[in-house]
């Protein structure tokens, strides 16, 4: 056991010896790494910040029930408990005709217009918060209200936050595709990479093998390399990520100004980063596997 | 210690190297494995420590049938086999004292055990105070003496040679025979591969040794022990 963990130890140091050895193509490699993994990563950024963005300007999902102009006291009173009784609902506010008006009198435009009716032109209404931002289960709901008496109409409020959850969630897929090709990328620098290694140590890989090195032995540095490739080119690829977000708030900034708004492009959640960074090591270390178990069968000393 | 029944050995292509051959070698013996170019002695040699494998017959190392043995289990039968190589096969991107530590390094022995091992190695071949050239700056038999070094700095209970005085001067090649005499006088088993007959006579006039030789494959003289 620590004979296997010395024959670890000495790997990792030798890996980083590599490294250092020959800086400026450890950061040539590392910079083409992170690129390829900033360009998704900075998409996925910027998909999270416009769904909080999205977020901060409406909550959850809320539908408006209008009750006819002509329904009774009674028949608005028993739309409310029929409501709280359905699975999706989450709370419900019952906003009368008359508050409705006077908040509306609030409104200096629409004064003088209100001052010239007869009669309240505003319909009792119940606001009702919603558990569930499901589309499909909204319609459903709404549909089947539209049905109850009395109901004169069913509006759901949050239909454009909706609309921006479904383009986000249409944009999370682009972004994962986006990072299924340039793990491509990936995978083919770290696996030239290992097999130009595998070239230039070609006659110490061959001496090792007759002085009864195994075949973890041998492979186990470039399995480390390979990781080690990827998980600076992650960490690259985090700095492109949050100095282009840096740079993009300058403008974000201006905008935010202009409605009052003090919302800035946030960098990734210190978890997102972390999955960043392991996934670009496993890459790394599957284009190293994948290198030597190409090249190193060729490797039989004679 | 090693053990050769009926080997049969054919390259791709049909030519056949060793033809029926069967010898063997008791613990802690000096053998020399005598023949011209092409008479297969590198062959034979390759098969103790399976660069090679046999077509036919079995070779027995230690007690272990290595004709039938798995690949996963090579790079520990090598441990035990010095060897050293006609070309040396020495590393010249490194020091002396790093091409010494490189079996120790692939069998992860401690850094520090290992240091006092390759520099009692180097010592024993008279190549210590050369620890830090580089091989590249070594004469002929410099560099084969630290070939010797790297192939017994694992202690193994085998040595082979091939040719391990080719291309050397009478003196160099003295100090090599001389070296192989001392690790028999203190029980390592070795089989020594060479066409050089001084070389043969000098060991005989230190220690007990034994001479097989070998002719287009088939053994002509000194068959079993």
């Amino acid at each position: 056991m620590k004979a296997w963990l010395r024959l670890h130890g000495m790997a990792f140091g030798a890996t980083l010896g590599r490294l250092a050895h020959t800086p400026f193509a450890t950061l040539l490699n590392v910079l083409v790494i992170g690129i390829a993994l900033a360009l998704p990563a900075g998409a996925y950024a910027l998909l999270m910040n416009l769904q909080q963005a999205a977020r901060g300007v409406s909550g959850d999902p809320e539908l408006s029930v209008f009750m006819a102009l002509d329904a009774k006291k009674d028949e608005v009173a028993a739309i409310g408990p029929r409501l709280k009784a359905e699975a999706l609902v989450a709370r419900v506010e019952f906003k009368p005709r008359e508050a409705a008006l006077e908040d509306l009198k609030k409104n200096p435009a629409m004064g003088d217009v209100l001052v010239a009716l007869n009669q309240n032109p505003l319909p009792d209404a119940y606001v009702v918060r919603l558990k569930s931002n499901d589309g499909d289960a909204l319609e459903k709901l709404a549909a089947g209200i539209r049905g109850w008496p009395k109901v004169e109409s069913v509006q759901i409020d949050s239909a454009w936050v909706r609309r921006v959850a479904a383009a986000i969630d249409l944009g999370r897929m682009a972004v994962l595709v986006l990072a299924g090709l340039l793990s491509f990328a990936l995978l083919a620098v770290t696996f030239n990479t290992i097999r130009l290694q595998i070239l230039t140590q070609r006659e110490e890989i061959e001496v090792s093998k007759l002085l009864g090195a195994t075949d973890s032995t041998i492979r186990r540095p470039f399995y480390y390399y390979g990781a080690l490739l990827g998980l600076l080119g992650g960490g690259a690829a985090g700095l492109i990520v949050y100095a282009a977000l840096q740079f993009m708030n300058r403008g974000v900034a201006e905008f935010s100004r202009l409605y009052a708004s003090d919302f800035r492009l946030e960098f990734l959640p210190a978890g997102d980063l972390g999955a960043i960074l392991a996934f670009a090591a496993i890459l790394g270390w599957m284009g190293a596997w994948l290198s030597v178990t190409r090249h190193l069968r060729e490797f039989e000393p004679r | 210690m090693i053990e050769f029944s009926a080997v049969h050995k054919r390259y791709p292509g049909g030519y056949e190297a060793l033809k029926n051959v069967s010898f063997s070698v008791a613990e802690g013996e000096l053998v020399f494995l005598l023949g011209h170019s092409g008479a297969g002695k590198s062959t034979l040699l390759k098969l103790i420590p399976l660069i090679e494998r046999v077509n036919s017959g079995s070779v027995i190392v230690g007690g272990q049938n290595v004709s039938k043995m798995r690949p996963q289990a090579i790079p520990f039968l090598r441990r035990n086999v010095g060897q050293i190589f006609q070309d040396q096969k020495l590393l010249y991107d490194r020091s002396v004292f790093d091409n010494v530590m490189l079996p120790l390094n692939v069998t992860g022995v401690h850094p520090r055990d290992g240091a006092r091992r390759a520099r009692a190695a180097l010592d024993k071949v008279g190549l210590l105070p050369r620890e830090k050239s580089n091989p590249i700056a070594l004469s002929g038999g410099e560099q084969q003496r630290l070939a010797i070094a790297r192939a017994i700095v694992n202690r193994p209970s085998i040595l082979i040679a091939d040719e391990p005085t080719a291309n050397l001067d009478a003196g160099y090649a003295a100090e090599i025979i001389d070296l192989f005499a001392a690790f028999s006088q203190v029980g390592v088993t070795a089989l020594i591969a060479t066409h050089d007959a001084n070389a043969v006579a000098r060991a005989a006039a230190k220690v007990k040794t034994r001479t097989i030789e070998l002719r287009a494959g088939e053994l002509v003289a000194g068959a079993p022990a």
